[in-house]
């Protein structure tokens, strides 16, 4: 019981990581960007080759998955999305899911279509035994990783000056621009952070989630989830929507089998009916 | 007999902020009635109650004695009350007269007629025809709306307005922006509306409103300050500071 | 002053009865679509895909270029045709058109429930919810593997000949007349629709809802019509699909679908019925000449042009193509 509680935590905090960036760029360019996962993907294979090609250390290739993905989104960022952030819904959902094609398809030719095997240190394997709770050794790591990121990001977000130009950016993009704040620098960095965290995600959470091409396409949802449940005002609403979605996702997996992804389809249409603006959007909002 | 429409406390508040403080309006059969208040007084905050695009926090609204406070904007219509908008909202690639047809079809109870054609409802597309003439639009039917000019964009809110036969049109500043060689127009249009109309017009420029209105209601800060005869909220030194006063030194 | 009031009328008559005529453009495509019966005997297997994949970007496109609804999940209305007529085929009722029938309530059945979903809300949660709907349909069909054959496919279909007359053959002749009448009848209906007084309203709720709300269109009604409508017609393009290949697989449900449908409509262009029709013979081209280069990548090039068209402008390449075709006609009259 409780280690399932803990392993929905460990899975919530993993899909914020993963999420986190498509919260922003959805609420500071209101861009709605379905490639998000690919940057995710791109994180993990990088750990995959970097580990398996040049024998670096599991350890030693997160930080270089997550800047990997973090150029890959800078790049695209300067050279495609800057131009799509006053299209319509339709072009942006068009633009980005044509992004996944491409990716997945580029993904397979290079990388072949199986499964990648990220081979965890010993000391990451195996049990720990907490207060006569058994927890895995890796959903631990994962916990106090993604804990310390979320306090980090929590921290810049309110204590920098880049924070404080970001939440200015996300309330009110116009006047942000009026007041002097250089939006187009702080979305083309806050997109290359956002891709980063996703690489890094997908680093963390390719022994957890899986890893082959379809990457993207089978996460967009989740993704999506974590994002409209939680809304883009602050990163507190997709933090607990993606622990709420974590657990409930386990639990159900662990419980009632059968009835698989449904628990969490249901939960999000109920969701996206009673509150289209998020569960943990204030009341009022716009 | 009932008031054309008719607030009854009308409260709205937005998260801690009041912008419709406890508004009773009553607006008569026919009137030539008109809502003036400096900027932020609540002017757009009450017509968009009224038209139900919002719904109040408290208070009733009546048209014709009949209770329309939780009734949806389409039905509104469907009984007899029509809006213009501050901002023009038109359809952009649609022509006027494909506009206005579609009013007037919605009106006469086809407008989910699926198979139908308009070139078989002949008095639908007269009536259409007959109202872009009279708002001078006849000439640029078959045009593209978000194509024509200013000026005949702002009649074109009028038509669709006046496509819907109102028995009480709420005129949100009918001829804000509109140049001055083309204002007359609007103008001349406004006053020649049947009196059967019963007419709220809200309005932030004082030569118009005291060339149109018979009766004034001054909103302030969501409240109404004062109301009156033309003549009596001309004549008043209050308003004068207030709002007037305002006015001229803005 | 009369007179200029029955020049407007007429003025307005004249251009009301202009808007429903058949356009010289329009009459040329349905005797190519003939045609091709004739002209490409080889490729009626081929043309009878284009025609179903066709008739789907059309319902498509009725919710997009016409209410202005973006859909991340039409998959899900085609599956439901796909797989009802070829379970009813199982069952016994090997006649198509009674599928086909059959089918349409279905599908629209199930586009009614879901479309009080796409009433509310932005863009963005509808795309959610669409996506959604069809994932769960997935699941479904996942699940009761024993009813839908799950991932292995709906096998042993066995179609009877369309109303007791009309064999199908393996050349897929009598496919591509069945799926092209099919998709004609529909186009008809669709066309009707959308210039019919409840087209004209659906247009002004996709340009400006606000404004429809405020001559009295009731736009909650009006998209529940027309996403029901949109989804019996995708619901009739999958049962094609099932009947005419005698085989329904969980990719009739595929988010890849959903997507192909955007993609050709974007191709085609939306908002004028024909896209979905021209861009499924664009697309279907398009696949030929790439999969023959790269056979496993096909789905690279598709979403390179998906970047490209949209990062290009679909307009501006849309508006020099309509340039293109204004010269022709005008060259030709």
């Amino acid at each position: 019981m409780l280690t399932i509680l803990f392993d929905g935590i460990a899975y919530g905090m993993l899909l914020f990581i993963l999420a986190v960036g498509l919260s922003v760029t959805l609420g500071l360019m209101n861009f709605v960007n379905l490639a998000h996962g690919a940057f995710a993907m791109a994180g993990g294979y990088a750990t995959v080759i970097l580990m398996n090609g040049y024998g670096v250390p599991f350890l030693g290739s997160l930080p270089v998955s997550f800047l990997a993905a973090a150029a890959f989104g800078l790049v695209l960022e300067r050279l495609l999305y800057r131009r799509m952030y006053q299209r319509s819904h339709l072009d942006q959902v068009l633009f980005s899911i044509g992004l996944v094609f491409m990716a997945v398809a580029a993904t397979d030719f290079l990388m072949g279509s199986q499964q990648q095997i990220v081979r965890l240190p010993d000391w990451l394997r195996g049990r720990v035994e907490i207060a006569g709770v058994g927890i895995g050794a890796y959903r631990l790591f994962l916990v106090i990783v993604c804990g310390a990121l979320v306090i980090v990001l929590q921290g810049i977000l309110s204590r920098t000056r880049f924070g404080s130009q970001l939440r200015a950016a996300v309330d009110d993009t116009r006047v942000a621009r009026g007041l002097g704040i250089p939006t187009g620098r702080i979305f083309a960095a806050t997109f290359a952070i956002g891709s980063g965290l996703a690489g890094l995600g997908g680093a963390l959470g390719a022994e957890i989630l899986g890893l082959d091409p379809t990457f993207p396409l089978k996460f967009m949802l989740y993704f999506l989830i974590v994002v409209t449940v939680g809304g883009t005002a602050t990163i507190s609403g997709p933090f607990a929507a993606a622990i709420l979605l974590g657990i409930a996702d386990v639990a159900g997996k662990y419980y009632v089998p059968r009835l698989g992804a449904f628990i969490i389809y249901i939960f999000m249409l109920a969701v996206l009916i009673l509150r289209p603006n998020g569960l943990f959007v204030r009341g009022g909002g716009r | 007999m009932n008031f054309a429409l008719e607030t009854k406390d009308l409260v709205m508040r937005f998260g801690g902020f009041v912008a419709t403080n406890r508004v009773s309006l009553s607006v008569a059969p026919g009137a030539r009635h008109a809502l003036i208040g400096p900027n932020g007084a609540g002017k757009t905050t009450l017509v968009n109650l009224m038209a139900g695009v919002l719904t109040p926090t408290e208070g009733a609204i009546l048209l014709d004695g009949r209770d329309i406070t939780n009734a949806p904007v389409a039905a509104r219509v469907g009984i007899g009350l029509a809006r213009t908008f501050q901002i023009n909202q038109i359809f952009a690639t649609m022509s006027p007269l494909e506009a206005v047809s579609v009013a007037v079809s919605q009106r006469v109870g086809l407008g989910s007629s699926m198979f139908g054609r308009l070139s078989q409802m002949p008095e639908i597309v007269d009536e259409s025809a007959d109202i872009l003439e009279r708002l001078r639009l006849a000439d640029v039917m078959d045009d593209r709306s978000d194509r024509l000019p200013y000026g005949k964009q702002r009649a074109l809110e009028l038509a669709l307005a006046l496509a819907t036969r109102p028995k009480v049109l709420l005129l949100d500043e009918p001829a804000a922006g509109v140049p001055e060689s083309e204002r007359h127009e609007i103008l001349e249009i406004v006053a020649s509306l049947p009196r059967e109309v019963s007419i709220l017009l809200i309005e932030h420029d004082m030569d118009l409103v005291f060339s149109f209105a018979e009766t004034i209601t001054v909103l302030v800060q969501g409240a109404i300050f004062l109301e009156g005869s033309a003549q009596d909220i001309a004549a008043d030194r209050r308003v004068r500071e207030v709002y007037l006063g305002e006015a001229i030194d803005g | 002053m009369r007179s200029a009031t029955a020049s407007a009328r007429e003025k307005a008559r004249q251009a009301v009865a202009d808007a429903t005529r058949w356009q010289t453009p329009e009459l040329a495509f349905w005797a190519v679509a003939i045609a091709a019966i004739f002209l490409f005997p080889s490729r009626h297997l081929l043309l009878n895909e284009i025609a179903i994949v066709g008739l789907f970007a059309l319902s498509i496109d009725l919710i997009l270029g016409y209410a202005g609804i973006v859909s991340l999940g039409h998959a899900a209305f085609f599956g439901v045709g796909a797989y009802t007529a070829g379970l009813l085929a199982k069952a016994g009722i090997g006649e198509p058109v009674a599928g086909l029938a059959i089918a349409a309530a279905v599908a629209a059945a199930v586009g009614f429930a879901t479309s009080f979903l796409v009433i509310r809300g932005s863009d963005l949660t509808r795309l959610m919810v669409t996506l959604s709907v069809a994932l769960v349909f997935v699941e479904i069909a996942n699940r009761f593997e024993s009813i839908t054959g799950g991932v292995d496919g709906l096998l042993g279909i066995s179609m009877g000949p369309i109303l007791g007359l009309f064999e199908f053959d393996f050349g897929g002749t009598t496919a591509y007349c069945y799926s092209l009448a099919v998709l004609f009848g529909m186009f008809l209906v669709a066309r009707r629709l959308v210039r019919s007084p409840f087209g004209t309203s659906l247009r002004a709720l996709k340009e400006n809802r606000l404004r429809a709300g405020a001559i009295g269109i009731p736009t909650a009604r009006r998209i529940v019509t027309i996403y029901t409508i949109s989804a019996s017609i995708a619901g009739v393009a999958g049962a094609l699909l099932a009947q005419t290949t005698a085989f329904v697989s969980l990719e009739v449900l595929d988010f890849a679908r959903s997507a192909d449908g955007l993609l050709i409509l974007v191709i085609g262009g939306s908002g004028y019925l024909y896209g979905g029709l021209l861009g499924a013979i664009a697309f279907a081209l398009m696949r030929d000449a790439l999969s023959s280069l790269t056979p496993a990548y096909w789905m690279f090039w598709m979403g390179a042009i998906l970047v490209a068209l949209v990062v290009v402008g679909r307009e501006r390449v849309v508006a020099k193509f309509a340039a293109a075709v204004d010269r022709l006609r005008g060259s030709g009259s």
